[in-house]
């Protein structure tokens, strides 16, 4: 019994891992994160991801060319489905970019410090994922020259857009959250910038970081300030991130359409936002960690936590899924139980049941803390996550409009070589750009690590003298 | 005058001691920021917050009336019935121009107060300096500070374990004039 009981509160009080392995120092950091950019042969591994990457941006060259040429009639998208893989693409893109925002804003109010370690590589990819996004709404367009139309300046037409439409709400809220995590990305990068002026040896590399820079050097009264604005800056983005995506999904819910028009819509997709995001900063951390032997920084525990957050934002979207079901059947609506029923059984049916699979089943093995800690079947979970909400916002579009009110309008939609090549363009893209981004800034930032290092147990008393 | 230390507790330490001691012209250049530093300098706390409050409303207040203007006045759009005033559906876009003006005004306001971007500055000339980024902190007393005493400062700073001690030559460590109109925002 006694014996239980000591086991027991042994295994009960673990010291969990330090958020930075106890051997660093100040030097040690700036050395290891900034000399992996300029001290540094580019890994094979990278040049290799660049290598294919490239090749992904000719596809996309070609498909935006092809449509250029030809107009939105080569994808396979047509009445009743006038909307499939564009915005299919658009939500998945700007989902992903959710996760940057919550890891950088949300958690840094939360005072969650292991997001140090990660902030600016998923802050990164929240940039590069919203860029990505934008294409595909501006190359629907049909003429996406004009598409400066949607913004309101005075024009010699004399007309304003309409502020009624959700369509016009989401080129606000995807400029602004463009412009904010921008915003807050480069503001984080600064004091790196400086760091990186420091320790740089060649004079274009001193010159270009110092440029970035724009002479940081430290101050105290600098620091007070730029604490202020950075603490600000969060506390902006954290209701921003959340009206985002719910913006996003208004484009369907204030539809009238069975399978868009519900109430749920909103927390449900930024909570899948927040879910997808989280399975791409993984998707691409695991490797880069690999890629760059950055152990001592991302460690396991930071791993765990990632996919701790993967698994409460899946259940909430299993939460959204049970409420869709359930609403089919408790409206008593019929095109609403007809709408679900052909969800599971109709044409797309193998997509709905992907779908629960990837991002019903496959999450809950996160419970288990040896699957967290495996690395690489974390690797594998996060993609199946990835690929997973990507159905989930093929299925939303598709199913619901290839079979609305009339049988007399009901379609169906294939995708061209067309549509597949644009969206594997922007995969190119955004993995192009990650990666650049690792090889000519600090992928992590340097003096948030250096604010984790313990040393105020260690303080010198001076309250003697000031008496 | 420029000492430099290679632990955040002893400049902690100098710095109290020196406010203790009563100098206020005195500001410190560290890797990371130590908000018990700033406290211990007696910098005075930033207007940063209300300025970008204001930024907010004024974002708020012109994303409001711009589309009530654009859609109910100029060119009166009818959207399926609904009055001409139509407020909650302009209730998004007045959300974002906040974010949008506040966040602006919180970056912009940082870094014009803080006197960026200045790529040249007399604290640079110092050799050791480059290591105020990586693993070193320099505490520097002014001399325009009312009791700077080259000697008594130069004493004061080597009896706190400092690695070295270095004057800084043509330090006006106050912002150009061009921010002074602004200077406790």
């Amino acid at each position: 019994m006694a014996d239980q009981h000591s086991q027991h509160s042994h295994s009960g009080f673990e010291m969990p891992e330090p958020l930075v392995a106890p051997d660093q120092t100040y030097a040690s950091i700036t050395d290891k994160i900034s000399g992996d950019v300029i001290g540094k042969k580019t890994p094979r591994g990278m040049l290799i991801t660049l290598g294919v990457t490239s090749m992904f941006i000719l596809v996309f060259v070609a498909s935006v060319y092809w449509l250029l040429a030809n107009g939105i009639g080569v994808w396979g998208e047509n009445i009743p489905v006038g909307w499939a893989f564009d915005i299919t693409n658009f939500v998945w893109w700007i989902g992903i970019g959710h996760a940057g925002t919550l890891i950088s804003a949300i958690l840094l109010l939360l005072h969650q410090h292991w997001r140090n370690a990660i902030n600016r590589f998923a802050e990164a990819m929240t940039l590069f994922a919203v860029a990505c996004a934008g294409l595909f709404p501006l190359l629907h367009l049909g003429r996406p020259w004009l598409g400066y139309w949607l913004v309101p300046y005075p024009n010699t037409m004399w007309v304003w857009p309409n502020f009624r439409s959700p369509l016009i709400w989401d080129v606000f809220a995807v400029t602004t959250y463009l412009t904010v995590s921008f915003m807050f990305w480069f503001v984080g990068l600064i004091p790196d910038f400086a760091s990186m002026r420091d320790i740089a040896k060649k004079k274009w590399q001193k010159v270009s970081y110092g440029i970035l820079a724009m002479g940081w050097r430290g101050s105290s009264r600098h620091w007070h300030r730029y604490e202020t604005a950075y603490l600000l800056l969060a506390g902006l983005a954290t209701p921003l991130v959340v009206s985002v995506h719910s913006v996003v999904s208004f484009d369907f819910s204030v539809g009238i359409l069975p399978g868009w028009h519900a109430t749920i819509f909103p927390p449900y997709f930024v909570a899948g936002a927040i879910y997808s995001g989280f399975a791409m900063v993984l998707t691409l951390m695991i490797p880069a960690r690999k890629m760059y032997k950055l152990e001592a920084f991302i460690t396991n525990r930071h791993l765990d936590y990632m996919a701790k957050v993967m698994l409460a934002t899946g259940l909430i979207v299993l939460y959204g899924y049970m409420s869709e079901l359930f609403f089919a059947y408790y409206s008593g609506n019929g095109y609403e139980s007809f709408m679900m029923m052909n969800r599971i059984t109709g044409p797309y049916g193998w997509a709905y049941a992907c779908l629960l699979f990837c991002n019903g089943f496959t999450p809950q093995l996160l419970w288990f803390k040896k699957i967290r800690q495996n690395i690489l079947v974390l690797f594998i979970i996060s993609v199946i996550v990835n690929v997973g909400m990507w159905l989930e916002r093929f299925v939303i579009v598709v199913t619901s409009l290839h079979r609305d009110f009339l049988p007399s309008s009901w379609g169906m939609f294939y995708p061209t070589k067309w549509d597949w090549g644009l969206y594997i363009g922007t995969l190119g893209i955004f993995v192009w750009l990650i990666y650049m981004f690792v090889r000519v800034m600090p992928m992590i930032s340097i003096f948030e690590i250096k604010h984790l290092l313990p040393w105020r147990g260690r303080r010198i008393d001076t309250s003697a003298d000031a008496e | 005058m420029m000492a430099e230390f290679d632990a955040p507790e002893k400049i902690l330490a100098a710095a109290e001691r020196a406010a203790a001691k009563g100098y206020r012209e005195m500001d410190a250049f560290t890797p990371f920021p130590m908000e018990e530093l700033t406290d211990a300098l007696k910098v005075k706390h930033t207007k940063l917050s209300l300025f970008v409050l204001c930024c907010g409303v004024t974002g708020g207040l012109l994303g409001f009336f711009m589309q009530y203007w654009m859609n109910g006045i100029d060119y009166p759009l009818n959207i399926g019935g609904k009055p001409l005033y139509s407020w909650p559906a302009f209730i998004p876009i007045t959300f974002e121009m906040t974010i949008l003006f506040s966040a602006i005004g919180a970056v912009v306001g940082m870094i014009f107060r803080n006197g960026l971007p200045r790529p040249v500055h007399p604290v640079f000339n110092i050799d050791s300096f480059e290591r105020a980024t990586r693993d070193h902190f320099f505490l520097c007393i002014e001399a325009t500070d009312p009791l700077f005493q080259e000697e008594e400062v130069q004493a004061f700073l080597e009896s706190m374990e400092p690695i070295a001690v270095t004057p800084v030559k043509h330090v006006p460590m106050r912002e150009p004039d061009s921010y002074e109109d602004f200077k406790d925002l």
